[in-house]
C-alpha cells in the first residue's frame, strides 16, 4: 500500500526532497529484495521505462524558486525524480501571512491542487494514507497547508491523513511565527489524524552536539529530519502483520498512537545519532540503546546528550514526578541486527503511561532485520507524550502576549480572518495544553 | 517570480535611481554568465526585441528597465539619456518639464500633480502591464526639495488609488541639518504626512549618514594597516564594473542607497535556503499600520583582499549591523526600543551562523515586551558583487523619533515666523490648514513612538491566559 506525500511551502518541499532521497537510497542499498520492493511501492511509482522511480508526491508552493530547485536536485541524482505534472506554483508567495495562505490562495487554487493529489492517489494500487509536510511559521505551509488538509479530509473521508510539522527556532525565524503556529495547530487538531512534530531547535542541537557539524545549514537540519522520518516509514514487521512486512504504515501508526482525539501530538527521537566517522569505532548493543532511549523518553530529552538520569517515573499514583514525561502511547521501531531478541519490557511499565490506557495497549513495537541508514542497530521512538507540552505552551504564551497588544492583527484581518478566529485558535490550544498537563 | 517597478522622482531620486540601474546591471552580469534572460533578471528588466516577442529563457536582446523617471526639469534626465544607460530606458518611461518646482512642495504636489496626473497614471499603467505579476513599487525621492517631495508623494497616492494591492516601498532621502534648501523642513513635513498615510514601508536615509560612511571607507582605504589591503571594488560605495565611467561626487553616497535596494530584493530574485519576499518584509516589520519606518543598515562596508572569511569576521558583520555608525540615518537603535528587526543575509552564511549571532546579540538589544523574539530572517545564496557575504538589517525601531522631533523643530522655527509661507500659499489649491494638518500628523506619529518608548525597560506582566474549565 502506498503513501502519497504533499509537500507544502519552502520547508515542506525542502524536507520532502531530502526524505525521498533517504527513502530511495535506503531502499536501493539494502540487500533485501522484499524490503526494497515494498519501500519502492510505498513511496515511488515505477514509470513505464522501468528503471525510473517517480516519487508519489505533489509539490506545492506559492512561488517557484524552491520547487524548481527541488525538482532539479532530484533529477540530478538520477536515482529518482518528481513527476513532471505533480508540481504547482504561483508567482508570488504568501508573505508569511496565514490568512493569505488560507483565505486567498486556498480557495483560489483548490481545484487544481486537489486534481493533482487525485492523480497521484489514483496511481496507487491501494492507498495507505496521505502525509502533508509543512512548516508552521510561514504563510504557505501553514495557511495553504491547513486549507488543503481540510479539502483532503473532505475528499478522502476514509483515508488517514497525518501532518508533519516543522516548528521554527524559538529565538525567532519569522516575527509572526507564533500567530501562524496557533492558527495552524488549532485547526489541524480537528482535521488531522496525527501530527508529527520536529522542532528546529532540537534538530539543530542534534546536528551540533551529536553529529559534530561545524557550519550547520538547512540541508543538514532537513537531512536529520528526513532520516528520522525514514526510520518510521520504511517497512517493518508490526504486531498485526504476522510475519509479513506491514502493508499500511500510516494506518498502524495512527491507530497505535493517536487513540484519543485530545492527544494527537507526536514527537520523534532516535538513537544512535553520530557522525559517520565514529560509527566504525562504536559497538552497539540493544540493551544499551534501549536503556538510553527509555531515559530520553522519561526525562524528555530529545537526544542522546545531556540525559538526566535522575528522573524516574513516580512510584505512587501522583500525576507528575519532577521532570517526568508521561506518555499516552509509544511506538518503538527497531531496525538492524539481532532485532528479534530485544528486550523491550522497560517500555512496558505501567508507571510510564496514563492510567486509562493499559500499558500493553499503549506500547507497540515494530521490528525489521534490515539495518537502516548506516547504523547496524538503530531504534526510533514515536511518542505521544507530554514532550511537546512546554514548547507548545511557549508558542501560545508568546502569541497571546502579542495578541494582547493587537500587533500585526491588521495584516491578518486584511485577508479575511477576524479576531474571533484568533480567539478560537487560542481556546482550542489552551484545551490541548490543559489535557496534556493533566495527564495522569 | 515577481516583478518590481522603480519610480524615481526629482533630481535626487533620479540620481540615486541611475546608480541603482547601473549596479543592478552589474550584479546580474556577474551572476548571469550565459546571457539568458532568466526570471531573476525579469524582476527589474524586460527583454525587448523589435522582431519577436521575447519570453523567458531566450537570449538577452535588449534590456529595458522597469522604471518610470519623473522630473520637472530636464537636466538630470537628459544626462542619463546621454550617458551609457540610455539604452535601458525608452522615451515612454520619462516625464519631464522645464521649469522645476522651485523647492516648493505645493508646486510639485498640487500644480504639477494636477497637470501631469493623466500622463503619470498612463506611464505607470504601461509599466505595470509589462509585468506578469507585479509585486511592488519602489519609489525613490528626496524629502527636502520640491519635485521629489511634492510630486513624489503625489505619485505615491496615485499608486495607492490605481494599484491598491501592490506594495509601495519608499526610499526617502531626508535632508541633513545643514541642508542648503531653506524650505526643506516645510517640504519634508508636508511629505511625511503623505508617507505616513499612503506608503506601506518607508526606508528613511539621511545624507549626513551616507557622507559619514563614505568618509569612513575612504579613511580605511587610504590609511589601511600594512598587510591588509581593501579590495578596491569591494566597497559598498564603488560602482566599478558598471557601465558608467568615472565617479561623480554624489555617486559614492548614492551607491549605498542603490545597494540597499538590491539587497532588499535579493532574496526575491535569487534562490536561498530561507527565502524572503517583499511582501514578507512588509508583513513582519509593520506591527501597526502607521509605524512603517524601517531603519536600514548595510554591512560589511568593504572587504579586505584576503579571501578566507574566519567566523570572527562574520560575527563582526552581525555586530556592526547594530552599530550606530552603520545605520543609514543618524540614530542609535541599540539604545532605543526595537519593535521588529529583519536580517537579510546574502552569500555563504549558514543558518548556524545566523542563529549563533542572534543568540549572542539578543541580550544587548532592547525589544518591545510583546515581541521579544522579533526576528525575521532570510538567507540568500547569491552574494553581492565584490563581497562573499553581506547583511542588510531593517529595524522598526523608536530611534526614528529623535529624527522626526528634530524635523518638527526645524519646521516650527520657520512656521512660527511664517517665513516663506507666501511662496506656498500662492499656489493654487494650497491652504494653510495643510501645514497644520501635516505637523499634527507628524506629532501624533511621534507620540505613538513615545508611547512605545515609555514601555521600554518596564517588565510588562504577561497577559492573563485564557483558563479552561476542567
Amino acid at each position: 500500500m502506498s503513501v502519497v506525500s504533499v509537500q507544502l511551502g519552502q520547508c515542506g518541499n525542502q524536507v520532502g526532497q531530502e526524505l525521498f532521497d533517504v527513502l530511495c537510497s535506503d531502499a536501493q542499498d539494502g540487500q533485501r529484495n522484499k524490503y526494497r520492493a515494498i519501500s519502492c511501492e510505498r513511496f515511488f511509482h515505477q514509470t513505464d521505462r522501468g528503471a525510473e522511480l517517480e516519487a508519489r508526491a505533489v509539490l506545492i508552493d506559492m512561488e517557484p524558486k524552491v520547487i524548481n530547485r527541488c525538482v532539479s536536485r532530484a533529477t540530478k541524482c538520477s536515482r529518482w525524480s518528481y513527476g513532471s505534472s505533480s508540481h504547482f506554483s504561483q508567482k508570488q508567495g504568501s508573505g508569511n501571512n496565514w490568512a493569505n495562505g488560507f483565505c486567498v490562495h486556498g480557495p483560489r487554487h483548490r481545484d487544481v491542487v486537489e486534481e493533482m493529489v487525485r492523480r497521484e492517489v489514483e496511481r496507487c494500487d491501494r492507498l495507505s494514507g496521505l502525509m502533508a509536510l509543512m512548516s508552521v511559521a510561514g504563510g504557505t505551509g501553514s495557511g495553504f497547508g491547513t486549507y488543503l488538509t481540510q479539502c483532503l479530509r473532505d475528499a478522502y473521508p476514509t483515508s488517514f491523513i497525518i501532518n508533519h510539522l516543522t516548528w521554527p527556532y524559538s529565538t525567532g525565524e519569522v516575527i509572526v511565527q507564533n500567530y501562524n503556529s496557533v492558527l495552524t495547530l488549532a485547526r489541524l487538531y480537528q482535521l488531522s489524524d496525527a501530527i508529527v512534530v520536529h522542532e528546529n531547535d532540537t534538530v539543530h542541537k542534534i546536528c551540533s552536539q551529536l553529529l559534530n557539524i561545524k557550519h550547520i545549514s538547512f540541508s543538514d537540519v532537513n537531512r536529520v529530519i528526513a532520516q528520522q522520518l525514514g526510520g518510521i516509514l520504511q517497512p517493518a514487521f508490526t504486531t498485526h502483520s504476522h510475519g509479513f512486512y506491514s502493508r499500511s504504515p500510516i494506518d498502524e501508526l495512527v491507530s497505535s498512537l493517536a487513540c484519543h482525539p485530545e492527544y494527537k501530538l507526536l514527537s520523534v527521537s532516535s538513537i544512535p545519532q553520530m557522525p559517520s566517522s565514529s560509527i566504525a569505532f562504536t559497538t552497539f548493543s540493544w540493551p544499551g540503546l534501549l536503556k538510553h532511549l527509555r531515559q530520553m523518553l522519561i526525562s524528555n530529552t530529545k537526544m542522546e546528550e545531556g540525559i538526566d538520569w535522575q528522573v524516574r517515573p513516580p512510584s505512587g499514583a501522583g500525576c507528575t514526578g519532577s521532570g517526568f514525561n508521561r506518555s499516552v502511547a509509544n511506538l518503538l521501531i527497531l531496525r538492524g541486527k539481532d532485532v528479534y531478541s530485544t528486550e523491550t519490557s522497560g517500555f512496558e511499565e505501567p508507571s510510564l503511561y496514563s492510567s486509562w490506557l493499559p500499558s500493553v495497549e499503549a506500547l507497540n513495537v515494530w521490528k525489521c532485520p534490515v539495518p537502516f541508514h548506516k547504523y547496524e542497530k538503530s531504534a526510533t521512538l514515536v511518542s505521544n507524550s507530554q514532550a511537546l507540552l512546554r514548547p507548545l505552551d511557549h508558542i501560545v504564551a508568546k502569541a497571546w502576549n502579542m495578541f494582547a497588544s493587537r500587533a500585526y492583527i491588521h495584516q491578518y484581518i486584511r485577508y479575511g480572518i477576524s479576531e474571533e478566529d484568533f480567539l478560537d485558535g487560542f481556546t482550542a490550544l489552551e484545551q490541548v495544553i490543559s489535557s496534556y498537563k493533566q495527564l495522569c | 517570480m515577481t516583478q518590481s517597478v522603480v519610480v524615481q522622482v526629482g533630481q535626487c531620486g533620479n540620481q540615486v535611481g541611475c546608480r541603482f540601474w547601473d549596479l543592478a546591471l552589474r550584479e546580474h552580469a556577474h551572476v548571469n554568465k550565459n546571457g539568458l534572460y532568466d526570471e531573476a533578471l525579469g524582476s527589474f528588466f524586460r527583454n525587448v526585441d523589435s522582431r519577436t516577442s521575447c519570453g523567458r529563457g531566450g537570449r538577452i536582446q535588449q534590456l529595458k528597465a522597469r522604471a518610470v523617471l519623473v522630473d520637472m526639469e530636464e537636466g538630470v534626465v537628459n544626462e542619463i539619456l546621454q550617458g551609457p544607460l540610455r539604452e535601458v530606458f525608452d522615451s515612454t518611461q520619462l516625464l519631464t518639464d522645464v521649469s522645476g518646482s522651485g523647492n516648493n512642495w505645493a508646486v510639485g504636489h498640487l500644480t504639477y500633480g494636477l497637470a501631469y496626473r493623466e500622463q503619470i497614471v498612463d506611464k505607470l499603467r504601461r509599466a505595470a502591464e509589462h509585468c506578469d505579476c507585479l509585486q511592488g513599487f519602489f519609489i525613490i525621492h528626496s524629502m527636502g526639495g520640491g519635485t521629489g517631495s511634492g510630486l513624489g508623494t503625489r505619485v505615491l497616492s496615485l499608486l495607492e488609488e490605481e494599484f491598491p494591492s501592490v506594495s509601495r516601498i519608499v526610499t526617502a532621502i531626508y535632508p541633513s541639518t545643514e541642508d542648503d534648501v531653506i524650505t526643506s523642513p516645510y517640504n519634508s513635513v508636508l511629505a511625511m504626512r503623505e508617507l505616513s498615510e499612503h506608503a506601506d514601508c518607508v526606508l528613511p536615509v539621511e545624507n549626513q549618514s551616507l557622507l559619514d560612511i563614505v568618509n569612513k571607507i575612504k579613511v580605511m582605504a587610504d590609511g589601511a594597516k600594512p598587510g591588509s589591503v581593501i579590495k578596491r571594488d569591494s566597497t559598498i560605495i564603488s560602482g566599478q564594473g558598471g557601465l558608467t565611467g568615472p565617479e561623480k561626487p554624489f555617486d559614492a553616497m548614492n551607491n549605498i542607497v542603490a545597494n540597499l535596494l538590491l539587497n532588499i530584493t535579493s532574496s526575491a530574485r535569487f534562490e536561498g535556503s530561507l527565502n524572503t519576499d517583499l511582501n514578507e518584509i512588509a508583513m513582519n516589520l509593520v506591527p501597526f499600520p502607521r509605524l512603517h519606518y524601517l531603519v536600514p543598515s548595510l554591512t560589511p562596508l568593504y572587504t579586505l583582499a584576503d579571501v578566507s572569511v574566519p567566523s570572527r569576521r562574520l560575527d563582526q558583520m552581525f555586530s556592526d549591523a547594530f552599530n550606530k555608525d552603520h545605520q543609514l540615518i543618524r540614530a542609535d537603535p541599540k539604545h532605543s526600543l526595537y519593535l521588529a528587526c529583519a536580517l537579510m543575509v546574502r552569500g555563504n552564511v549558514q543558518v548556524s551562523d545566523l542563529r549563533r549571532n542572534i543568540e549572542r546579540l539578543r541580550p544587548t538589544l532592547p525589544f518591545v515586551s510583546w515581541n521579544q523574539e522579533g526576528w525575521k530572517t532570510g538567507l540568500c545564496s547569491v552574494p553581492p558583487v565584490g563581497h562573499s557575504h553581506s547583511l542588510l538589517a531593517l529595524a522598526n525601531n523608536t530611534c526614528v523619533k529623535p529624527t522626526f522631533i528634530e524635523l518638527r523643530e526645524r519646521f516650527n522655527k520657520l512656521y512660527r515666523k511664517k517665513a516663506h509661507l507666501h511662496h506656498y500659499l500662492h499656489v493654487e489649491g494650497m491652504e494653510q490648514s495643510l501645514f497644520s494638518e501635516a505637523v499634527a500628523s507628524l506629532s501624533s506619529l511621534i507620540d505613538e513612538y513615545q508611547l512605545l518608548d515609555a514601555s521600554k525597560g518596564r517588565l510588562t506582566p504577561d497577559a492573563a491566559r485564557l483558563s479552561i474549565a476542567t
